[in-house]
């Protein structure tokens, strides 16, 4: 019996290879076997050549406590040549949270996004080559998080405190600095009967001379009062820092780099 | 080309691997067994996990206090069929029908098996009620997603909001009740005065990370700080195993302050919410179970509040 199932596979296997033959950019076999995979596949890498990357590390805590505002971090720092950074949940309605282009920061940011449900959370890294690194992992979560009023709308404070900001940044050493920021904001997705989507769009990253270090589109998904951690390359300069939303208002901020930051001491 | 198989196989288990994860069985049948740890007090010991479909949800511990009107028990279970076997669990220790049913907080794996009881035996303090007005629906749709079967006919009986701070004799026992918070908006722990046991709900755990969703930290403290002056000779917490070794109340304060030491170092030295939920946890906590699990969750529950507190505003 093994023998031959051993042979029966011995002679598929080569045929199954000579049948389909391989374009140069087929999409790989996805490792999370997502419902969902091919469908955003298309949409976001086109005809690019795609890898699934251990060199990309997507952070999720292992349980989804809160579905409104679940924590991701990617850090592709061991990839060289990053260009963007895409963080996108393959089964919420609105599957892109937000889409990074890193400009000469390092290839790292953290947010927090909706799960409205059982969903792969993904990042995809796209380097320089024009090759999208993939990494993920499914995260178990009840409905709710896209679909559910934010908390601000329900107590209707929302515009007492829509775009209040803070803001810090702490050296990392080699010129390079970690900056984290959050707005005050519904990040309304438009899914909520009788709430039109209302959300930032756009947050820019700037040096004191103006250059840009960073930006990223942010969509709906992103949770509601948005945090954004990211590393800029400025030489331990001033950031100035600017969120665009979209009914037009612009939220700008600016921080001082701090201090060193002291990694893990006294725990 | 044995081997060639084994990989196809092997490949193909691993993409199946998350659709077996989800799949359903059937839902088993609750086996409370109760151990008898002092005159009249039996502890019916949870299993020391999260909620999860494998344990149907009996997570939490229940004490049975025999009186002679019948046994109190106090805590519920977590569905119908967990409240009628922790009834039939009492009736059998004790040889009578479940007379009262406290209920310590909120939280379902406590609170939902009072479906198993009539409304009239069911009591809990007034804001324990008010939080289950507001929550219990909410939990019950979270219960049914995780445990389906295991809930099967469970629907929603409030307890009457009729306790309060101080003496209260049950069929001839007395109890000290002990209307407390911080682990919840409302937090119920009794002495039973015939044997100093102390029975305190979630406020605290033994050997189990502190679950923290709706916690107040500085008023658990001083909740455990009651707690730590009543004299007693042993102690069921919530969850994890009796102590006797008056060890328990000091480790659930070291692991809520440890807990909000290191989110405040965390937000001050610039990390996210994925980096403080992996931040390294002392090895004086090695005895908790699932204490990286409850520090993730208790990121979840207290971060963006000491963002907003530690995180200068900015001026454009």
């Amino acid at each position: 019996m093994t023998t031959r199932l051993a042979a029966m596979i011995a002679f598929a296997l080569p045929t199954a290879v000579l049948a389909a033959p391989v374009a140069a950019n087929a999409l790989p076999t996805d490792p999370l076997d997502s419902p969902m995979w091919e469908f955003h596949a298309q949409r976001l890498f086109g005809k690019a050549h795609v890898v699934f990357d251990h060199a990309v590390r997507v952070h999720i805590p292992v349980v989804a406590e809160n579905q409104r505002v679940f924590p991701v971090t990617v850090d592709a720092r061991a990839l060289p040549g990053v260009e963007r950074i895409v963080i996108f949940a393959d089964l919420n309605p609105i599957p892109v949270a937000i889409d990074y282009t890193t400009l000469t920061s390092a290839p790292f940011v953290a947010t927090r996004i909706k799960l409205d449900q059982r969903t792969p959370v993904r990042a995809a890294v796209l380097t320089h080559d024009g090759v999208w690194h993939l990494a993920g992992q499914w995260i178990d979560a009840a409905g709710g998080g896209c679909s559910a009023p934010p908390v601000s709308r329900v107590k209707g404070d929302w515009a007492d405190h829509l775009g209040e900001k803070r803001a810090a940044a702490w050296s990392e050493g080699s010129g390079q600095t970690r900056l984290r920021m959050t707005f005050r904001h519904p990040m309304d997705t438009g899914l909520v009967e009788n709430i039109a989507a209302y959300n930032i769009e756009r947050v820019t990253i700037r040096d004191t001379d103006g250059t840009v270090l960073g930006q990223m589109s942010v969509n709906g998904s992103v949770a509601e009062d948005p945090a954004f951690t990211v590393m800029v390359r400025n030489g331990g300069r001033p950031i100035a820092f600017v969120a665009a939303d979209s009914a037009g208002l612009k939220f700008t901020g600016s921080t001082a780099v701090r201090a060193t930051r002291v990694a893990s001491a006294e725990r | 080309m044995i081997l060639s198989r084994r990989a196809v196989l092997g490949s193909s288990a691993a993409l199946l691997g998350s659709a077996i994860v989800r799949a359903q069985t059937f839902a088993g049948t609750y086996q409370p067994r109760a151990e008898l740890v002092a005159d009249g007090i039996w502890l019916v010991r949870g299993v020391d996990e999260p909620i999860n479909f494998a344990n149907g949800g009996a997570i939490a511990n229940i004490a049975i206090i025999a009186t002679d009107d019948g046994p109190v028990l106090f805590d519920s279970g977590v569905s119908l069929a967990h409240g009628q076997a922790l009834a039939a669990l009492a009736f059998k220790v004790t040889g009578r029908p479940v007379t009262r049913v406290l209920i310590s907080h909120l939280h379902p794996d406590h609170a939902l098996g009072a479906a198993a009881f009539p409304a009239e035996i069911i009591h809990a303090l007034p804001a324990t009620r008010a939080d289950l007005e507001r929550d219990a629906e909410g939990f019950s749709d979270a219960m049914y997603r995780l445990l389906s079967g295991w809930m099967k006919g469970t629907a929603l009986v409030l307890p009457q909001g009729d306790l309060g701070n101080g003496p209260l004799t049950i069929g001839g026992r007395e109890l000290q009740l002990l209307a407390l918070n911080g682990h919840s908006q409302s937090d119920l722990a009794l002495l039973d005065a015939a044997t100093g046991t102390l029975i305190t709900g979630d406020l605290v755990f033994h050997n189990r990370a502190p679950a923290t969703p709706h916690a107040d930290l500085a008023q658990w403290q001083a909740a455990l700080d009651h707690l730590e002056a009543i004299p007693h000779r042993l102690l069921l917490p919530g969850h994890g195993p009796l102590d006797r070794a008056d060890e328990a109340i000091s480790q659930t304060r070291e692991w809520l302050a440890w807990v909000d030491a290191s989110l405040r170092q965390s937000v001050a030295s610039g990390l996210d919410m994925t980096e403080a939920g992996e931040v390294p946890i002392p090895a004086r906590f090695a005895a908790l179970k699932f204490a990286r699990y409850e520090l993730q969750r208790s990121v979840s529950h207290f971060f963006p509040a000491i963002e907003t507190e530690l995180l200068p505003k900015t001026a454009p």
